[in-house]
């Protein structure tokens, strides 16, 4: 039969705030357990919790950023279950009034075409501890540091139809929380969580097929893998006459499967209800528009104004506005440098090759972008060549200093003076007799080709330092003789 | 020395005609003296009492004293306080040293009272006879045979029998008022948000509220100074100024007008009772106040409203009782099924559980609506119905309790009866209004406490009305001879 794929996503972003969600204690990844932690967060009698307004303003950033209504009077719950890294017996989240309601996205997949995604809501909530089963003896130690860190629960509608159109929806949240600077997006660490629902169902049929949920899926690969992985299953079932058992299902990428983790009897009844201990919280429109007049510019937008302002290609303006420090390196080196095309080129080539082969982010770059900008300048305005300037940024990789220091000290300022490069051409045919014979035999097309050879012994015998540009006519009318 | 009230008290500590640790010795010695028979506290801090008395002297010696300095007055068990005990008179906290201090108590301490013990109670404050404690009950020191009250019974007794100048309480559904009304003492439940619950053992978060238990009107004031106020950790607690509660107490009643609601006086109430309530209402009138006949239609609902609300609440709040991080553990638990079962099975007791059980029941899915979000509707209807009252008249006045103090074991297994015993102090809390119980007589022997209702943050308006019934009155100065019933 002809399935198609219902995929809803929900994704967990762990807000970047200093402190918790409502405590003061900071959040920081790595540290020794329990010391991030206070009378809150480790659930002792009598203390209180107190909503952090700066997880508030990072929720309502998002809320316009996915075009969302910003639910102007939003309540905590709580959400009642027993569990020994849930220090308080119940984690406060938020349940009949979230801080954003409808929203949607549009998502544009690899070959071009877009489709709507809708968001249903994002509420806030907060993290619970970890459970540690390993160095305790047969016992389990809690660590209660992630107790209580803010995040931020986005629900997307069951609008998605394949794998691939989940992984860019994922991507587009990515771009968006890390662009609004709302959260890190490392999805190694935690930042970003993704459980998967999916259905199958006959083309053409209304109703939904039974759902399963696969929990915990945190990387962009692992999403789409998980996706084939459980479509697989689920079609075979269904092929077969079986029914679908709606469960929580775990992946496994080393085997590459997915295991049923607990069924839908097993569920716990919450028990969910309104926080006595925290106010609703209430927003005047001053307090969102406030927010919404200082979004900064988003990928979608951004990409767009790429195209329009700079004349890059869709291609070159999708990967360069992907994420916010890529978009803000580019501009500086644009600035600097006077010519998109080039800057454009030398941000997704040599540059990433040389941050890929390090490991390295670009926010941390050894090689600022006004300075990548500066070398680019000394391309254009001819003071020396493409393959020159790679060296040289090399240098400046290694700290050698800016491109004109480098430039100056190693003397790689590109002849251009007609007559010296002309004499250099003149001995160059001179010991080349043969390939001067085979050039001035062929064809056009072919000579063009050939000119590869004479030119690679020009430069090495400038050492580089020949402008190309005034190479090429003088060798052809020589060559032709 | 045991009999006076905190302003004369002030008055000899700074003319240093006693000093305080002279005082604080002679209420541990009283402690010493009584405690044994009425079980009122479950931790005497002598030591650091003198000590902390020792510091107040020289901080009079001074000229740094903070207002309340040399004051010894007492905690109930559900505040936590730093490094001592705090038990919430539970099992399941029989182990608990708090780690850090609760606002209550902190703002006392930074005025300068001394902290002489902790007081008993009903475990979790989940009860109004103070039968329902792991550290036995406690008695009411007008007649040994009677119970004070609860939850806050040991706090009531402390003030009562004279171990204490004052004692702080709390009040859910009527924990400070009914006990203050069976131990005739002068007791204030503060509007919900008055006072911070920052460091307070949650039972029902949304109705909980602390105040003052002390001899009079003018004692609870002192106490409300130092206690009252927004506290940042606190959301709940109000941002709303406070005053000097010392300020008006001496406002003359001229033009009162004071609400009697038909509902407070109906069936169910105690004819003795009833006298001494009608007997106060009459000195109110020759102070010159004015007396309206009103209604608040839908009290009996208070009832059942309360008894959905604060148990779903508990049922949430009491989850952290888990024997994982603090607390209870039972022995050798062989999964954390078990751990969990048999820590909470063993650490609470079966009043605890029942409640624990009907919160969670009403909060389970399918009941919810029919449960948790009637009660909340009932809950906005009595909050009309006082709102619109306390438009039409300044104060409300009735019985604290339909009866005076009632034998121990008498009602422990009628869960109704005892429940019933709240029907006049719920619909308060319910509200979120401030009331007080101010002595008014006695009925067969024993206290009957009056109830005075305000407007929100009308504290002050409540102390100077029970002031100038105090200023005329002599019923809050009667203090139980200990031989009677022993």
């Amino acid at each position: 039969m002809n399935w198609e794929i219902v995929i809803g996503l929900e994704i967990h972003a762990q807000l970047s705030t200093q402190s918790k969600l409502f405590s003061g204690a900071p959040v920081l990844f790595g540290a020794e357990a329990n010391t991030q932690t206070t009378l809150v967060d480790l659930g002792m009698p009598g203390a209180l919790p107190v909503f952090n307004k700066e997880a508030l303003r990072m929720a309502v950033m998002f809320g316009h950023a996915v075009n969302a209504e910003i639910g102007m009077t939003s309540v905590f719950a709580r959400k009642n279950y027993f569990y020994p890294d849930l220090p308080k017996g119940y984690q406060t989240s938020q349940m009949d009034d979230p801080i954003v309601g409808i929203g949607h996205l549009d998502v544009t997949l690899d070959d071009g075409t877009t489709s709507r995604i809708g968001i249903t809501r994002a509420h806030l909530e907060e993290d619970a501890g970890k459970s540690l089963h390993e160095d305790f003896h047969g016992m389990t130690g809690i660590d209660l540091n992630r107790s209580s860190t803010p995040l931020l629960e986005i629900v997307s509608e069951p609008d998605i139809r394949s794998a691939k159109e989940a992984v860019a929806y994922v991507k587009m949240i990515h771009s968006i929380v890390t662009y609004l600077g709302i959260c890190d997006g490392n999805m190694a660490e935690g930042s970003m969580r993704c459980d998967v629902n999916i259905s199958l169902r006959p083309k053409g049929q209304k109703e939904y097929g039974t759902r399963t949920e696969i929990k915990n899926v945190n990387s962009f690969r692992f999403i789409e893998k998980a996706i084939y992985t459980e479509v697989e299953r689920q079609a075979d079932i269904l092929e077969d006459g079986g029914r679908i058992t709606q469960e929580t299902r775990l992946y496994d990428p080393e085997k590459d499967e997915t295991r049923s983790m607990r069924s839908k009897e097993d569920a716990n009844d919450y028990r969910y209800f309104p926080c006595p201990d925290l106010l609703p919280v209430v927003l005047t429109q001053e307090y969102v528009d406030q927010i919404k007049a200082t979004l900064p510019e988003l990928p979608t937008s951004k990409a767009a104004r790429f195209m329009s302002e700079y004349k890059l290609s869709k291609y070159d303006a999708g990967v360069l506005s992907s994420t916010r420090p890529m978009a803000d390196y580019f501009e500086v080196v644009n600035k600097a440098a006077g010519d998109t095309k080039l800057s454009a080129n030398w941000v997704m080539g040599e540059l990433s090759k040389l941050l890929n082969q390090n490991q390295a982010d670009i926010k941390d770059s050894p090689v600022d972008a006004h300075n990548l900008g500066l070398l680019l300048a000394r391309i254009k305005d001819n003071t020396i060549n493409g393959k020159t300037a790679k060296d040289i940024l090399l240098n400046m990789w290694n700290g050698e200093g800016s491109a004109d220091e480098i430039i100056d000290k190693k003397g790689l300022k590109q002849v251009t003076d007609t007559g010296a490069i002309e004499t250099m051409i003149k001995e160059i045919i001179d010991a080349n007799p043969t390939q001067v014979d085979q050039f001035r035999a062929s064809e056009a097309d072919k000579q063009k080709k050939m000119m590869g050879f004479f030119m690679g012994k020009i430069m090495k015998a400038s050492q580089g330092k020949a402008n190309p540009g005034v190479v090429t006519p003088i060798l052809m009318t020589l060559l032709k003789g | 020395m045991l009999e006076q009230n905190i302003s004369s008290l002030i008055k000899k500590l700074r003319k240093k005609e006693i000093t305080s640790v002279e005082l604080t010795q002679s209420y541990l010695t009283k402690i010493q003296e009584l405690n044994p028979s009425l079980n009122s506290f479950i931790t005497v801090c002598s030591e650091s009492a003198l000590a902390a008395a020792k510091q107040a002297d020289a901080a009079i010696d001074a000229g740094t004293a903070g207002p309340l300095a040399g004051i010894p007055i007492a905690h109930k068990d559900l505040f936590c306080t730093q490094g001592t005990l705090t038990t919430c008179a539970s099992k399941m906290l029989s182990n608990f040293i708090a780690p850090y201090e609760s606002t209550v108590t902190a703002r006392l301490e930074q005025a300068g009272a001394i902290m002489l013990g902790k007081t008993n109670m009903d475990e979790f404050a989940m009860g109004s006879s103070n039968e329902n404690s792991h550290y036995g009950l406690v008695k009411n020191p007008w007649n040994l045979n009677q119970v004070p009250g609860g939850s806050s019974g040991g706090s009531a007794v402390a003030v009562a029998a004279g171990m204490a100048v004052a004692t702080t309480g709390t009040d859910t559904g009527g924990s400070i008022r009914q006990p203050a009304s069976f131990c005739g003492i002068t007791g204030l439940k503060p509007t919900y948000g008055r006072v911070s619950r920052f460091g307070m053992i949650a039972y029902a978060s949304s109705l909980d509220q602390a105040g003052p238990m002390a001899r009079s009107a003018e004692d609870c004031a002192h106490l409300m100074n130092a206690i009252a106020g927004f506290d940042p950790q606190d959301s709940t607690s109000a941002e709303v100024d406070t005053e000097d509660y010392l300020a008006d107490l001496n406002k003359p009643l001229d033009g009162l007008t004071i609400g009697l609601p038909k509902e407070y006086f109906g069936e169910g109430l105690d004819s003795g009772v009833a006298d001494a309530i009608m007997q106060a209402v009459k000195e109110f009138e020759s102070l010159g106040a004015t007396i309206k006949d009103i209604s608040l239609p839908n009290l009996k609902l208070s009832i059942p409203a309360y008894y959905v609300i604060a148990p779903s609440e508990a049922s949430s709040n009491l989850s952290r009782f888990d024997g994982v991080r603090y607390g209870h553990r039972c022995e050798d638990p062989k999964d954390l099924l078990d751990m969990y079962t048999r820590s909470r099975a063993e650490g609470f007791s079966k009043e605890v559980q029942k409640r624990i059980m009907v919160g969670t029941y009403a909060l389970s899915e399918g009941y919810y609506d029919a449960y948790y979000l009637k009660a909340q509707r009932i809950r906005r209807l009595i909050k009309q119905d006082f709102v619109k009252a306390l438009n039409e008249v300044d104060v409300i006045m009735g019985p604290v309790a339909p009866t005076t103090a009632f034998s121990i074991g008498s009602k422990t297994d009628d869960p109704v009866a005892m429940y019933l015993e709240d029907i006049y102090t719920l619909s308060v809390n319910l509200a979120g209004i401030p009331a007080m119980s101010v002595p008014a007589g006695f009925s067969n022997g024993m206290p009957v406490g009056l109830q005075i209702m305000g407007n929100y943050f009308a504290e002050s308006k409540l102390l100077n009305i029970a002031h100038q019934f105090q200023q005329n009155t002599d019923w809050h100065l009667q203090t139980p001879s200990m031989e009677k019933g022993a």
